[in-house]
């Protein structure tokens, strides 16, 4: 591969004119700066969204009430996973397909660089709107981030309005990111980057982005519904007017399971591109990975209902849902099988981004193997709305999805910012996360196999214990990100040594031969891929 | 590196207009959720002003972004590789809207074939029957609920038929209207795609009396149960889709006048041409199963 980023000269344009302060970050089109935008106010997200978790685990450190009252606890359960979901996971993808999609491909920006933009500044108010709700008299939305019916719309407060015309600006702003991202790998890549071998960060993203196109206005509609039962009186969901409130769980889930993947395709890709890295290898079975990525797309649009077991579906519901379920972990378990054969042989060391990838794949695997339990319709009678659950989606979202970018935070820092991160700070981050995280959650599968349930801010005393530890867990994790905090600080002032275009030894693709940092335009001229 | 031939993509260095629209998305947003809780409260507030604000900054921002446009269009900064993002940009949203309309079509076939007959007592709901409304009878459409609010149903004959023609032939106009533009003859273009914003007119007005004819004389609601939801949820959303991409063919109609437009550069026209087609086909479907069956 060859590349033509120091032959820049005949840019005689107002190009490399950009204003300064703050007026730089408001009109920007640069997909560098919007990302930077994207992954700051992800991570901002992350410690306001983690905030909610602490008040979360300190009202469960004893059975009893004490710290908060019911009601508020209802509305720290449901804003933690809205902010987690869309504000913390899902923009800090963005934020990586917005830095490494363009570099990876060899193209000079997105491909949609000014709605780039709209697509990011739309989030800070979404979210300023929802956290605002909670200030308001009567409280913000308490019903759970899945918002079922009817407790979103006859039992709800009065912000629900609020929250449903903050999620259709948040929505827009997804599919506005998503059509980028889509148009920007079908139509921006170098001369010679063929489809199959564009580096499976780029492929998982395009499988998501898909998925976000085809499922976001979906949650669209299903708010709109919420909107007009609670203030317009129609009865999608009331039966009284021949409506069904389990049509909610419906429309909301035919959403709701491919978003799940939307959080985890991503990460996958992240993954596939640490560990051949250092491994020193090629990645094994990629053709499979594109093609096990694409099957898990493809499934989760069959597979929502295995949300709603104990619905009272009819039988053959049961079983299809289940049996469609269960044949997800087959592409799953090859994804696992390859990275594992990946470093099978291979000269493998251990750096951050490998360290974290490593912790990945074991406890992801943990979460993908909870959710195969949960898949048996008969078991899940029992694990249904219990901390079992909550294992679960913890495992797969923060030790799956959250692990994963801080693996690529760490992966692709140096070439950001030219220089290496504080290797002690990020050893500390690691070591604290992974303990704490697994105090945690693990225990949660205990208790919620022993029949605690979920969004509840009392439980039976002989949970105890448990929850006891679960929260020092919970609190220790949350500290260890503020080591993340400052090793990010620390980068961001460009502290540290600074490191070769490559960084990593094993490193290949196009993202390593631009300069580090990369410079404010690369690929200007477009590199031949051989 | 061996000297090429290569487009230069078209960057533009900043815009104001993504973050003016971003304040514009806050402002109708605080406003419409405001404005709901105060119809439903019949209280005194802000809200329908602050959706106006935001409504008016939306429109200074989609006009600026747009003068834009059409200004570096029309001095040729855009190149073939730009345009194939536009297009691949506007085919990928035409399908997001599709899948929006798929959530109100996907909540009509339910009620349809699940929740009506359910609450009659089919498949294991015996009990649900006997519990909740033992004098229930399943019908499609719904024009007595389970709670006892009647109506009557909107037949397809008239009205709905007649703007099922009109719509069908405004996607005819509007395609002649294009072969036109390729074709360079300009007096045709101009001819057909006024034809199509008088169809899309017509549409519109016919669809208002219907409306007026269903609030009025027969009592059919957005609230009178699931029949009349997905009715006007349907309906309504195709009609606000419908009013848009008339807005868009008649903002085409003027910069034909001004004689944009050639077979080489006609993004805009061809995205308002495939987005009319979209609602077309989107009123068919909720023609067969909204009206007719």
């Amino acid at each position: 591969m060859t590349t033509a980023t120091d032959e820049l000269h005949h840019d005689d344009h107002h190009h490399d004119h950009k204003p300064s302060g703050i007026m730089r970050w408001l009109l920007t089109t640069n997909h560098k700066d919007i990302s930077s935008l994207y992954l700051w106010f992800a991570f901002i997200m992350f410690l306001v969204g983690g905030a909610m978790a602490m008040v979360i685990r300190a009202e469960l450190f004893q059975p009893g009430l004490q710290i908060v009252e019911p009601d508020f606890f209802n509305q720290m359960t449901t804003v933690h996973g809205l902010i987690m979901v869309f504000g913390a996971v899902m923009p800090a993808f963005t934020g990586l397909a917005n830095w490494m999609v363009p570099l990876m491909i060899g193209a000079p920006d997105m491909a949609l660089p000014r709605m780039n933009n709209w697509s990011f500044w739309i989030l800070p108010f979404a979210f300023a709107i929802l956290l605002s709700s909670l200030f308001m008299e009567g409280g913000g939305p308490n019903f759970g981030w899945t918002f079922y019916a009817p407790l979103s719309t006859t039992y709800s407060n009065d912000s629900t309005a609020l929250f449903v015309f903050s999620v259709h600006i948040m929505g827009a702003s997804s599919i506005m990111g998503a059509i980028n991202v889509i148009v920007t790998i079908l139509n921006m890549r170098a001369p010679g980057m063929t489809l199959m071998k564009m580096p499976l960060f780029v492929w998982t993203w395009l499988i998501t982005a898909f998925l976000l196109i085809a499922v976001m206005p979906v949650l669209a509609g299903a708010v709109t519904m919420v909107l007009t039962d609670k203030y317009f009186g129609t009865s999608f969901f009331d039966a009284a007017g021949g409506g069904d409130p389990v049509m909610f769980q419906h429309i909301f889930w035919f959403f709701g399971h491919p978003e799940v993947y939307i959080m985890i395709l991503p990460a996958f890709g992240i993954i596939s591109q640490i560990v051949p890295t250092f491994s020193r290898k090629k990645l094994f079975g990629y053709a499979s990975m594109v093609y096990a990525t694409a099957s898990i797309a493809l499934l989760s649009f069959v597979v929502w209902a295995h949300h709603m077991f104990t619905t009272g579906m009819p039988l053959f519901g049961e079983l299809f849902f289940m049996i469609a379920t269960m044949l997800i972990s087959v592409p799953t378990g090859v994804k696992v099988f390859n990275w594992v054969a990946t470093m099978w042989r291979g000269a493998i060391s251990f750096e951050m981004p490998m360290m974290f990838s490593l912790a990945f794949i074991v406890l992801f695997t943990i979460g993908g193997l909870s959710g195969l339990m949960l898949a048996i319709t008969p078991v899940d009678f029992q694990y249904h709305d219990t901390y079992f659950v909550v294992a679960h989606f913890h495992y797969v979202l923060v030790t799956g999805a959250v692990f994963s970018i801080m693996a690529a935070a760490y992966y692709w820092l140096p070439k950001w910012t030219g220089k290496m991160y504080d290797t002690t700070l990020a050893q500390w981050h690691f070591w604290c996360s992974l303990i704490s995280v697994n105090l945690l959650f693990f225990p949660m599968h205990f208790v919620g196999l022993a029949g605690m349930p979920r969004r509840i801010p009392d439980y039976a005393l002989q949970f105890a214990d448990f929850n006891k530890w679960i929260s020092i867990g919970g609190f220790a994790f949350g500290l260890s990100q503020l080591i993340f905090l400052a090793l990010l600080i620390k980068a961001c002032r460009k502290q540290g040594e600074p490191v070769s275009d490559q960084v990593w030894e094993g490193a290949e693709g196009l993202e390593w031969e631009v300069p580090s940092p990369a410079p404010y335009h690369t690929f200007e001229t477009p590199p031949v891929v051989k | 590196m061996s000297e090429q031939q290569y487009e230069k993509y078209y960057v533009p260095a900043s815009s104001p207009w993504p973050i003016v629209g971003a304040v514009a998305l806050f402002f109708m947003a605080v406003g419409a959720g405001n404005w709901v809780v105060e119809i439903k409260n019949g209280s005194d507030g802000f809200g329908l002003h602050t959706l106006a604000f935001g409504a008016l900054i939306l429109t200074v921002m989609l006009v600026g972004w747009f003068k834009d446009q059409i200004h570096e269009s029309m001095t040729g900064m855009h190149g073939d590789q730009l345009g194939r993002s536009y297009r691949q940009g506007m085919a990928w949203f035409i399908f997001s809207e599709v899948m929006f309309f798929c959530a109100f079509f996907g909540a009509l076939f339910y009620a349809r074939v699940f929740s009506v007959p359910w609450l009659a007592g089919a498949s294991n709901n015996a009990e649900t029957f006997n519990v909740l409304w033992p004098t229930f009878e399943a019908m499609w459409p719904l024009t007595t609920t389970p709670g006892g609010t009647t109506t009557e149903a909107m037949g397809w004959m008239g009205l709905p038929l007649y703007n099922t023609i009109i719509l069908l032939i405004s996607s005819f106009t509007c395609h002649f209207a294009h072969v036109a533009l390729e074709k360079g003859d300009r007096a045709k273009l101009k001819a057909w795609l006024g034809f199509t914003i008088v169809l899309g007119l017509i549409f519109l007005f016919l669809q208002v009396e219907e409306y007026i004819h269903a609030y009025q004389e027969m009592g059919l609601r957005l609230d009178s149960g699931i029949y009349g939801n997905t009715f006007f949820m349907l309906t309504g959303f195709h009609g606000f889709h419908v009013t848009l991409g008339t807005f868009m063919l008649i903002v085409m109609f003027f910069r034909v006048l001004k004689g944009h437009f050639s077979h080489d550069n006609q993004f805009a026209f061809q995205a308002t041409s495939w987005y009319w087609h979209f609602v077309d086909v989107v009123w068919v479907c909720l023609f067969f199963v909204v009206y007719v069956f």
